[in-house]
């Protein structure tokens, strides 16, 4: 019967598949989805100038990039996560215990995050304090913690326009909302003095003042975006007094839609960001598992093809789409020619 | 004869005639009227959403089949290509696309001058009219034929996207005042530049046929990868889910008796057509990737996930199917001498094969629009593989599918890649427009009604 022979041909073909299933040629990357497009450029100028093919990389996020990256040593898990932060104890608790010891911590260089709104809106200045009063769930008025009631931008500084408040913050599990709310509310916490009195209240605990300060109102002015900024691009588009976090690089891309606001009164460039002039950025990561190096072929290569100096330099590609580039950068080489690992030890 | 007919059996009050409407007829025949126009207006609605999107997604995605090209002639200078040389291969390799850059600087320059033009901008502002993939054009050109170094050759360059979105009209000299990425004065050299007839906009193939590329160059992105992806997914999902799912149906229609156990595993079968594709995804994550060690993001396990899926979709078509045969043409091949066996294979199943053919096309139809189980198992991401060289290449190379790599564009910050989303979902509905053609050609030519 003609489909008794299907059935053979199937089975033979899922024969065939699991003995060519034995080797993996090629580097497979996961992470943050910020590091994505660095990433993605340099895989395709490696897939052009090296005998190796092109990696693959997915994006997901830096915590699902990283416990992909734990799940254990092998061909049938990642070779590398991207990170928009550095990866944490616990993190690496979990990936000692799945039996991922050596591994390489490579920066790459910094990412600025930036505030932007509707071309056509109004344009704002803003100071990290700017942000804590409109945002924070509790703050303090004439030394008293109260529920944060502010609804226009006029209410927490005179100085801006009566436009409502309405902020598209990224959702928790991208590594940019711990840089938002520690950079920018916590700071901006910290500035109005409000920090001391949460202390205060909290018994001179540190760690609950803090939590205190990050804490979000949830009333709708302030909405977690869990997808990319395409997302928050789209909600700004049809809120016009929206205003949101993006990434350097996207609103480069965006600016005939977007315009940027100054923070503490410094623009947003990869120059003010290289000097460290403008406040809000963030080192980017990637994470090798050096036991997969001289196993999955290419793997070095590409993770020194991806800190060489034209590909992550400051007339590289990478400083081109918005990457600031770390000044730094002859140490990492090194680091990773030396294949050193996290620790210390080589 | 009126009063007659008025005096007769019906009970009507006096002056009424059946002619003349009563209040309640007119009410019953009121509600029917506007029940009729609800129905028309469910129907003008639901056009209308289909005009509204169709025109959107031709709209947004036609301008995707083309794109802008340049045209140049480069001197292929062999004191920068092969220093020693000595034409090996080995040595040429050592030159990257950075070191190609130059080259078309050159050319552009030599372009002017010939033409006669004065834009003001320098070669490397006049080169920022291109690709960045130009360098890699022009390397695997040259890698490929060392035989041309020292000769001029002639290319076509794609373009930019700030370019090409010029001249298509997406971007305008008001739109790019804060872009870094263009300037008004690359915007005027490219109208000379089209004036003179070296820039174009043609037809592009290369979306249809190509790879993706990463998000600095979204004019060299394609779909074509993906779309072998996705044909290798489909052909593993029908290899197996049509066997299986035929066998299962049979078994389950012709021969199982009739038990609380195979009731069970029926309402089972329904249930899991009903099952969120996310669910098989993390089920081919746990099972083939982890536990079998198949590769990830293979063409392979996407199929093997798709098939779960599409199973219950194939035997409920099936089963449907063969219950439509009348039991008379069983009882009669029983009558003269056949076995069971025979009954079934040789008289019910090729008079059920066009509703199962029907069935497997729309079960594959919707496999190839599925993207949710795929992000699991690695196949959404920037899958940029060549494309495969042989069969087993195909099913265990890293690849895409065609929703995947719609979401992967509709994620990007250059707006020339959302473009690119619109166009591949016009290449996707053709499939499935397509697929779906297909499945009402069969059932029409090879149905047959009892």
């Amino acid at each position: 019967m003609s489909f008794v022979k299907m059935t053979v041909s199937a089975l033979a073909l899922g024969a065939v598949s699991a003995t060519a299933a034995a080797a993996r040629d090629q580097v497979q990357i996961a992470g943050s989805s910020t590091v994505l497009p660095y990433a993605s450029i340099v895989a395709e100028a490696f897939g052009e100038n090296f005998d190796f093919p092109t990696p693959v990389v997915e994006s997901g996020g830096s915590s699902a990039g990283l416990k992909r990256f734990c799940e254990g040593v092998g061909e049938n898990t990642i070779d590398i996560a991207n990170a928009s932060r550095k990866i944490k104890d616990k993190e690496i608790k979990a990936c000692a215990e799945a039996g991922v010891t050596d591994i390489m911590e490579v920066r790459i260089g910094y990412d600025g995050i930036v505030f932007a709104s509707d071309i056509n809106g109004n344009t704002f200045e803003f100071t990290p304090a700017d942000w804590y009063k409109a945002l924070s769930d509790k703050i303090v008025v004439d030394g008293k913690i109260v529920d944060n009631s502010n609804a226009t931008w006029a209410d927490v500084n005179p100085a801006f326009p009566a436009q409502p408040i309405q902020a598209f913050i990224p959702g928790t599990k991208h590594g940019t909302r711990e840089v938002f709310e520690d950079k920018v509310i916590l700071a901006g916490c910290e500035a109005t003095g409000d920090f001391e009195v949460f202390k205060a209240a909290n018994g001179d605990d540190k760690k609950a003042a803090e939590k205190a300060c990050i804490a979000l109102r949830t009333d709708g002015k302030s909405v977690d975006i869990d997808g990319d900024y395409t997302e928050t691009l789209a909600r700004i588009d049809s809120n016009k007094d929206g205003i949101g976090v993006f990434g350097l690089a996207f609103y480069e891309n965006n600016t005939d839609k977007l315009q940027v606001a100054t923070m503490s009164g410094v623009v947003p460039s990869t120059e003010s960001i290289a000097t460290g002039e403008y406040p809000v950025s963030r080192p980017l990561f990637f994470y090798v598992k050096k036991a997969h190096i001289g196993v999955i072929p290419g793997l070095k290569e590409y993770a020194e093809f991806f800190v060489s100096d034209e590909i992550a330099g400051s007339d590289g590609p990478l400083a081109e789409y918005g990457l600031v580039s770390d000044p730094e950068l002859a140490k990492t080489q090194e680091a990773v020619a030396d294949e050193v690992v996290m620790g210390g030890s080589m | 004869m009126t009063d007659i007919s008025q005096n007769g059996s019906t009970p009507r009050k006096h002056g009424e005639t059946l002619l003349k409407l009563t209040a309640r007829t007119k009410r019953r025949n009121a509600a029917e009227r506007r029940f009729q126009a609800y129905g028309i207006g469910a129907i003008a609605i639901g056009l209308l959403m289909l005009v509204i999107l169709v025109f959107n997604i031709v709209g947004n995605g036609m301008g995707a089949f083309t794109q802008t090209f340049v045209t140049l002639d480069v001197t292929l200078d062999a004191k920068k290509l092969d220093k020693k040389g000595n034409r090996d291969l080995d040595d040429i390799k050592k030159v990257s696309t950075f070191g190609y850059a130059p080259l078309i600087q050159k050319a552009f320059e030599a372009k002017v001058g010939a033409l006669g033009l004065d834009s003001g901008l320098k070669a490397k502002d006049m080169a920022g009219l291109l690709s960045k993939g130009a360098p890699a054009q022009l390397r695997d050109y040259v890698l490929a034929h060392p035989e041309t170094i020292g000769e001029t050759v002639t290319f076509r360059f794609l373009a930019n996207s700030r370019v090409d979105g010029y001249m298509k009209g997406r971007v305008t000299r008001d739109s790019i005042e804060n872009d870094k990425n263009i300037t008004a004065a690359q915007l005027d050299f490219t109208d000379q530049l089209v004036q003179a007839g070296v820039i174009e906009k043609t037809f592009n193939p290369a979306f249809i046929f190509g790879s993706d590329a990463s998000d600095q160059r979204p004019e060299a992105a394609g779909i074509g990868v993906s779309m072998v992806g996705s044909l290798f997914m489909m052909f593993v999902v029908l290899a197996l889910a049509l066997p299986i799912g035929v066998a299962a149906s049979i078994y389950l229609e012709e021969f199982a008796p009739k038990t609380w156990w195979t009731d069970v595993i029926e309402v089972n079968i329904s249930n899991l057509a009903a099952v969120p594709s996310i669910v098989f995804g993390i089920l081919g994550l746990a099972v083939f990737i982890n536990y079998m060690h198949l590769p990830m993001s293979a063409p392979l396990v996407g199929g093997l996930v798709l098939t779960l899926m599409t199973l219950p979709t194939i035997i409920i078509s099936t089963r449907a199917a063969l219950k439509a045969v009348p039991p008379s043409i069983r009882d009669a091949a029983l009558g003269v001498g056949a076995s069971k066996m025979q009954s079934v294979f040789h008289h019910v199943l090729p008079l059920a094969a066009p509703g199962i053919l029907t069935g497997t096309i729309i079960g594959l139809a919707q496999a190839l629009g599925e993207t949710a189980p795929l992000l699991l198992i690695g196949m959404v991401g920037f899958i940029a593989s060549n494309a495969p060289d042989s069969v087993a290449s195909g099913l265990l190379a890293p690849n895409s599918a065609m929703p995947a790599q719609i979401y992967e564009w509709a994620k990007r910050a250059d707006p020339a890649f959302y473009e690119r989303a619109w166009g591949g979902i016009i290449i996707l509905l053709v499939f499935l427009v397509t697929m779906n053609t297909l499945a009402v050609i069969l059932r029409r030519r090879f149905e047959r009604r009892w």
